[in-house]
């Protein structure tokens, strides 16, 4: 999609765009959670009024609950005397995410590549708007760069707002986001010839970064998939492991999920809701059998799956580089270091 | 991360005799921490020969409880005994581990350590929200917060734990030796204030309360795993036959696990703080399990794992153990 026309809008200004967006859409933004124990950013509904905060790094919790709820109705059913009845889940609002940093826009494409023909998530692709912002700094977690993303990345926003001398510059990446663009045109000024050869000079300058390194993916590709299985490292890893659910559950690209049905007095829905490979339960058989019941074989799966298995099979690590995992992780396992030992 | 001369002298203490133990064929590993990619952060780690010693770390944010790792670890490792260093809380933990069948003595060498109390690193991040902490230097009571365009000086004990704050027993209750010196019991004013606070409110105000600290709660289990008590080969909220826990994400579900997580480490918990320190969310999960300390300690006068002869407070009948909520129940 080529840029057709992109909008310059103040720092300070920020308000009345959400606010006029407010009025056609359910806007999601990052607030400051104050009222918990302890403060940290989460996404939350915008009312107008609201701060909109400019903070180094990604929310606590990633996206995916937008894409992927935790837990997804799949139908609700009733269990008369004599008769069964399916219905559909209830239809969701439209929304638009505000202020997505790349990487976490970048996993809603990334996920779509295993859940290409799940009519669900593409339902929410299609229903969920989101609004990225490039980001001016990194926390000491991010590696965007090296995951395949970049800190002024445009996958899987539908705009791209970028910060540059105190002014959004507010590109459309998307058609639908064009459109959305269109409609404000009349209220905010356009960005001049030079403010987007700033931007796209800026976003060269990653992208020549980027290209600096040689290819993560091509390496782990060459590399002979049972050597990396059977390398000792995974026992080193591993040994501090708790095996939680916090770098699967916080993790924008992880998506494996459980099915069960929940029933009470003759209503029921089936639902599906997140699991974790960290967990033991996850692979536990019905005859007692467990594949994965050591520790390790646990931590190895999680790694080999996101930057093994699946850039095998399409070509891209299925991380984004958020750092969230790394950030959270109680014993600091780093993926970044495991990347690293097994290139 | 830079370290203050106390805990400098911990470290350097550690480490050698750590590698005497190694010299002497007494370990094959020696269970401690190493330097973490970020800072306020910490590695729990195995050094398995004299090499790996000088990756061993010491300082105020190892708040991961060792004892959790210590059956696995030995189970693997029979041939020798692992060591560990151990605090106060650790190290009754290490008691209640042995009380209960899950270790034996002789499997462990511990290394014996009184505790100056942890840091709480969500106490720091909290003040810094939205920014970025670079570096993190910690003196014997001051710690330097750094980032791009700040750096603030705190006072380490504002940023301690809670339960660090009110610790009674920061010395080992059992070791094969010590590192430094016993600091004696700590005189605690009231090491229930946080409970009697809550206690004080009026049932709706509790059931607010609780709801509110679970709210964030997304069920990682993070706060059960790093316990050294929660050992169950299924937990309940794994069971599926029969199905004691919904896996939704409800308040309910929610309510369920915190309440019957903190029931089952009744007369068990040492109040160490690790189930605390590794929520990603900041649940103040350990005031639940608080307040069956404070109930088992006013009904039994135990506290867990300071005598490893004492029998457990709740799979031991005495002839004088408190019954008045039976006596209650036949009343109304
Ligand atoms: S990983 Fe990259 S895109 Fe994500 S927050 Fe960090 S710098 Fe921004
Ligand atoms: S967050 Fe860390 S400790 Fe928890 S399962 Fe993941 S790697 Fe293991
Ligand atoms: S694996 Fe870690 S760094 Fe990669 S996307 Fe998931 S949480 Fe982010
Ligand atoms: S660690 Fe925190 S978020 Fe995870 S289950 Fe425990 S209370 Fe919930
Ligand atoms: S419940 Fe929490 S405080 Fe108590 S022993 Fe377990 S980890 Fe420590």
């Amino acid at each position: 999609m080529t840029l057709s026309k992109a909008l310059k809008i103040a720092e300070n200004e920020i308000k009345n765009l959400l606010n006029i967006l407010n009025d056609s859409f359910q806007v999601f933004i990052p607030k400051l959670k104050e009222k918990t124990s302890y403060k940290f950013y989460e996404w939350d509904i915008y009312n107008n009024g609201d701060e909109f905060n400019i903070f180094i790094g990604v929310p606590k919790s990633s996206i995916k609950s937008f894409f992927f709820p935790q837990p997804e109705t799949l139908f609700k059913f009733s269990i008369q005397k004599d008769t069964t009845a399916l219905k559909e889940p209830e239809e969701e609002n439209k929304r638009m995410l505000f202020g997505v940093r790349p990487c976490d826009a970048r996993s809603i494409i990334l996920n779509k590549l295993p859940y290409s023909e799940d009519s669900y998530y593409i339902k929410k692709t299609e229903q969920n708007i989101i609004i990225g912002l490039s980001c001016n700094e990194r926390r000491n977690s991010c590696f965007c760069l090296w995951a395949g993303g970049s800190p002024m990345g445009t996958e899987g926003t539908d705009i791209s707002l970028t910060l540059i001398d105190a002014s959004f510059i507010v590109e459309a990446i998307t058609e639908r986001g064009g459109k959305i663009i269109e409609t404000l045109g009349d209220k905010f000024p356009v960005a001049s010839t030079s403010d987007i050869e700033k931007l796209n000079a800026l976003r060269a300058s990653y992208e020549k970064q980027r290209q600096s390194i040689p290819d993560p993916v091509k390496k782990i590709q060459d590399k002979n998939l049972l050597e990396l299985y059977d390398k000792p490292l995974w026992n080193d890893v591993s040994l501090s492991c708790i095996n939680c659910g916090i770098c699967t559950f916080l993790c924008p690209t992880c998506y494996c999920f459980d099915i069960q049905d929940e029933t009470s007095k003759g209503q029921g829905k089936r639902i599906r809701f997140w699991d974790s490979c960290m967990f033991p339960l996850f692979t536990q058989h019905a005859t007692g059998h467990n594949p994965r019941g050591a520790k390790h074989q646990r931590v190895r799966n999680r790694f080999m799956h996101k930057l093994k298995y699946f850039p095998d099979r399409y070509n891209v690590f299925s991380c984004v580089g958020c750092g969230r995992c790394i950030k959270e992780c109680p014993v600091n396992i780093d993926i970044r270091e495991v990347l690293r030992d097994m290139l | 991360m830079e370290n203050n001369s106390l805990n400098n002298n911990i470290l350097s203490e550690l480490k050698a005799k750590v590698l005497k133990l190694f010299q002497d064929g007494i370990i094959s590993g020696f269970l401690g921490f190493a330097s973490a990619s970020l800072p306020m952060s910490i590695r729990p780690f195995l050094a398995k020969n004299e090499k790996d010693i000088d990756k061993l770390v010491w300082n105020s944010f190892c708040t991961i409880n060792l004892a959790n790792y210590l059956p696995e670890i030995i189970k693997q490792n029979k041939d020798k005994k692992i060591g560990a260093i151990a605090t106060g809380c650790w190290s009754r933990n290490i008691v209640v581990q042995i009380q209960e069948g899950q270790l034996k003595r002789d499997d462990v060498y511990i290394l014996g350590v009184s505790s100056r109390g942890m840091i709480n690193s969500k106490n720091i991040s909290d003040r810094f929200p939205g920014k970025e902490i670079l570096h993190v230097k910690e003196e014997d009571h001051i710690v330097t917060i750094e980032g791009r365009g700040f750096s603030e000086q705190i006072k380490r004990w504002d940023v301690t734990r809670d339960n660090c704050k009110t610790c009674a027993h920061p010395d080992p209750v059992i070791y094969d030796d010590l590192i430094g010196n016993l600091a004696g019991k700590r005189s605690i004013n009231n090491k229930y204030s946080q409970i009697d606070v809550i206690e004080e409110m009026e049932p709706d105000k509790k059931w607010e309360w609780f709801l509110k600290e679970i709210d964030k709660c997304i069920r990682c289990y993070a706060c059960r795993n790093a316990c050294p008590l929660c050992y169950c080969n299924t937990c309940f909220v794994d069971d599926s036959k029969p199905q004691w826990l919904g896996k939704s994400i409800k308040h309910t579900e929610t309510a369920i696990f915190h309440i019957l997580r903190a029931y089952h480490c009744a007369g068990r918990c040492t109040d160490c703080g690790a189930c605390e320190s590794v929520c990603p969310m900041g649940i103040k999960m350990r005031l639940f399990t608080k307040k069956l300390e404070k109930d088992v300690f006013n009904l039994f006068g135990v506290e867990a794992g300071l005598d490893i002869n004492e029998p457990l407070p709740l799979t031991t009948y005495k002839i004088d153990d408190p019954e008045d909520f039976i006596l209650k129940l036949e009343k109304e």
